[in-house]
């Protein structure tokens, strides 16, 4: 299958330190991959990288076999490559509808948009996504007054209204009410198997990650560890070694 | 319904303005262009979170522009005055769009010291340069009406002027165009992650700021007569000062906020004038000091964080029916 994603020898440092160095992973289209790593392994660096937060020393990004790594954030953003963030980022003093409203596909966002009204279309999208995300009740409200957990999902829910054809979700599990991960497991297969955009997800929770991912790439010291089915990882002795600090 | 009946009101009243209190036209007119400073400053610093201090920069082009086109164009007055606001809007935005490209990739702190100058060194630009009068300032040509007529003619044009804002505003804010400008206020990072052309709106908005802001510029050079560089035109310590406060006490980042600041600050500054001879600049001063302190979200601010249900934010019940992914 072609890779949506070809991330080959990227290498990246701040200053003296070795964030990234010769990472090499490439995820196939309509997959659900998993990025895993202790803390600072370098897996949010990576995820900056690749959408352009920053630009890298070395190295190459394609994206639908676009080189990507010379663009910046919005026109990678544009091409459909989303991301979400770890510390969440929404708009705190918009309304939930609204944080939703302004994250439309980028073909709505033209020129001649500049001084469109939102379409009964685009709410009626914006109004079920967030049905989807279980946060309809709260439409109307402040999103900075929706909780850490709360904010993550809308999050995830612009990035859904965005049309993307890729998402990289940085640690979606984090701060979300441990009763409710289970339903946010089951909506991201949806959104992967119903939507076909394709995922590679940061995560820490094992259980999560293993029970999601098809495919899972392990950073350690900013390097490439290993890589395979869920099963190998987990089992793999250089991936323990790494989580329990003996590497 | 509530609301077009207040709209209803407000427009009534001022169209009856000139005959209900003829002696305070001039005053009024002050007033209303108190407004549009507020609205257009608040279009940036409330709505989209830069912080201007440069806006009476477009104010004082617009001024001399159309001073300039009155005093060179030989055509009948209406006709000089109308090409002269006309001129004076289009300079103003045009400067708007060739500053903005550079200022506005600026942020936070950094975007209101790079503004801060802009007006002073206008002033300074306009006060050596004898083409527009230098220091001597200019003289618009005299209005040849009736005695009087003057005052009711420019007022109505300020008074349409600050109608016109509103209404521009109020549809902009109501569209993609208010979302968008929110959410680089909220989180510019995060909008130009999800891909929004956060420059054309930032650079967009701006030049909506100036446009009303020159025509404003070109009004006030005629009801005041008389165009000093740095007090009339590029008056950056009174009008450029005066427009954020305005937009801080009423409420950044409302509609009404604004206007109802405008209102508030202007009377209570005249007031001053009035009443506290000698000692108004220190009343102001305090004045600006309370403000500061006691309405750091100003009115509307305010009352939106005490009532926010009022404003729409509500948690509403869901309905399970609507069920759907």
């Amino acid at each position: 299958m072609t890779p949506i994603l070809e991330v080959t020898r990227v290498r990246k440092t701040f200053g003296g330190v070795v964030a990234n160095r010769d990472v090499s992973l490439s995820v196939p289209e309509g997959k659900i991959y998993g990025l895993i790593g202790p803390n600072g392994s370098g897996k949010t660096t990576l995820f900056s990288s690749i959408v352009g937060t920053h630009p890298i020393d070395s190295g190459s990004i394609k994206f639908r076999g676009e080189e990507v790594s010379r663009l910046r954030v919005p026109q990678i953003a544009r091409l459909g490559l989303l991301r979400t963030f770890q510390q969440t980022r929404i708009y705190g003093k918009m309304t939930c509808v609204q944080n939703l409203l302004i994250s439309v596909p980028p073909a709505a966002l033209s020129w001649r948009s500049m001084l469109a009204r939102p379409s009964a279309a685009e709410t009626k999208k914006a109004e079920d996504l967030l049905q989807f995300v279980g946060l309809h009740a709260k439409r109307h409200l402040r999103a900075g007054d929706l909780s850490f957990g709360q904010q993550k999902l809308l999050e995830l829910a612009m990035a859904l209204m965005s049309e993307p054809r890729m998402l990289l979700l940085d640690e979606p599990t984090a701060g979300i009410n441990p009763t409710l991960i289970n339903d946010l497991i089951d909506r991201l297969r949806r959104i992967n198997a119903e939507l076909g955009i394709t995922l590679l997800v940061i995560e820490h929770n094992m259980r999560v990650v293993m029970g999601l991912a098809q495919y899972i790439y392990c950073l350690a010291h900013g390097e490439l560890l290993a890589e395979g089915e869920p099963a190998a990882v987990k089992s793999d002795k250089r991936v323990i070694e790494a989580y329990l600090g003996a590497h | 319904m509530k609301r077009s009946i207040l709209r209803a009101a407000v427009l009534a009243f001022l169209i009856a303005f000139p005959a209900l209190l003829p002696a305070w036209r001039t005053q009024m007119s002050y007033l209303v262009i108190m407004i549009v400073f507020s609205l257009t400053w608040d279009l940036l610093g409330g709505q989209m979170g830069y912080n201007s201090f440069g806006n009476v920069l477009f104010f004082g082009i617009g001024m001399y522009v159309c001073a300039v086109v009155q005093r060179d164009a030989h055509f009948s007055y209406p006709a000089t005055l109308a090409l002269g606001i006309a001129a004076g809007a289009a300079a103003a935005v045009a400067v708007a769009a060739i500053l903005g490209s550079g200022i506005l990739g600026l942020r936070g702190h950094y975007f209101a010291i790079g503004t801060l100058g802009l007006g002073i060194a206008a002033g300074e630009l306009a006060a050596g340069w004898d083409f527009v009068g230098g220091g001597g300032g200019m003289v618009p040509p005299q209005y040849p009406g009736a005695l009087g007529g003057r005052e009711t003619f420019f007022y109505y044009l300020a008074a349409a002027l600050a109608v016109a804002t509103f209404f521009t505003l109020r549809w902009l804010y109501g569209g993609r165009f208010g979302l968008a400008v929110n959410a680089i206020r909220d989180d510019e990072d995060k909008a130009e992650a999800m891909g929004l052309w956060t420059t054309r709106y930032k650079t967009a908005a701006w030049c909506v700021s100036a446009f009303f802001l020159g025509i404003g510029g070109a009004i006030v050079g005629n009801v005041s007569g008389f165009i000093d560089p740095r007090e009339t035109a590029f008056a950056g310590s009174t009008y450029g000062v005066w427009m954020v406060l305005m937009a801080i006490l009423g409420g950044k980042g409302t509609l009404w906020g604004p206007v109802l600041g405008a209102v508030i600050f202007h009377i209570t500054k005249e007031l001053f004038w009035t009443y506290l001879l000698d000692w108004q600049q220190v009343a102001l001063g305090f004045l600006i000091v309370v403000i500061v302190i006691f309405f750091p979200v100003g009115i509307l601010g305010w009352a939106r964080e005490k009532w926010p249900e009022k404003f729409g934010h509500r948690v509403e019940e869901a309905k399970p029916a609507e069920a759907s992914g």
